[in-house]
């Protein structure tokens, strides 16, 4: 028996809740963007595992996950450009500090 | 049976160096876990015939974000070594509500009747990079979305730019 797709599933499924614990109980921002790769990888591995059990044959499931490492790609260096520039006004990356917005 | 053993392993090794990223006081440990979950991840794509995702993975996350990050770290850091707390103080409902979110969705999976479904056997002759390519590119496929890509790179480009700049 070779590996059947629910075992694909059931990781990117915990991989995905590892990402989330992260992103919520973490206190500095770099950290929680961390969280988040995990969450995109884990969404990335959930894509190919489908192409490859449900649709070899076609290619819409590895375009799919190209696009996915596009987008985090994308969203790390905008992110951590954020998280540079918060830095050099608060002097501060912790989530709870940056708090200006907050009424 | 090996190709299990493998999954297997290469299974706890992602989801121990998942677990460590998000636990780890030092926040360049935590990058190096992470690094060491992504490579776990292209060993994956590996076993799932996806091969150039797989080196895909290792030059785009680990050799570009992974790296990113880790500057990101060193160039935000106010002390050398901070001992204060890196995990909240409601940590325990972040960890109720992640064990909850993965009992919900692997029930909800379980009750998918191609859940238990083996991988069909790929044909030889069709090769995936050469398809993946020709699909990047072609009118009818995904030519669009391609494009609209680019665009999003380059506006992320421009953005973090003009976000972290600095004026002297």
């Amino acid at each position: 028996m070779t590996i059947p797709l629910s075992w694909y599933l059931i990781f990117a499924a915990a991989l995905f809740c590892v990402g989330l614990f992260g992103v919520l109980a973490r206190k500095n921002a770099i950290a929680i963007l961390m969280g988040i790769e995990l969450m995109l990888n884990s969404v990335n591995v959930n894509l190919v595992a489908f192409w490859r059990y449900r649709s070899p044959e076609g290619i819409t499931g590895q375009v799919f996950a190209v696009m996915v490492f596009a987008v985090a790609a994308a969203e790390v260096a905008v992110g951590l450009a954020l998280i540079i520039s918060v830095y050099r006004r608060r002097k501060t990356v912790v989530a709870d500090e940056i708090n200006l917005m907050k009424w | 049976m090996a190709l299990q053993i493998i999954f297997i392993f290469v299974a706890a090794v992602t989801l121990g160096g998942a677990l460590m990223t998000v636990t780890s006081r030092n926040l360049v440990h935590s990058a190096l876990w992470l690094i060491l979950s992504l490579f776990g991840v292209a060993v994956l794509y590996v076993l799932l015939n996806a091969s150039f995702l797989a080196v895909a993975q290792v030059v785009i996350y680990i050799g570009a974000i992974a790296i990113l990050i880790i500057f990101g770290v060193m160039m935000t850091r106010r002390l050398v070594i901070d001992p204060s707390r890196q995990i909240n103080n409601t940590w325990w409902l972040a960890a109720l509500l992640s064990l909850v979110f993965f009992g919900g969705l692997s029930w909800m999976l379980s009750t998918w009747d191609g859940f238990w479904s083996e991988a069909p056997i790929m044909a030889v002759n069709i090769d995936p990079l050469k398809q993946l390519g020709k699909a990047l590119v072609a009118p009818d496929l995904y030519v669009l979305p391609f494009e609209l890509a680019s665009v999003l790179l380059l506006a992320a480009l421009i953005g973090s730019i003009i976000i972290a700049y600095e004026k002297r």
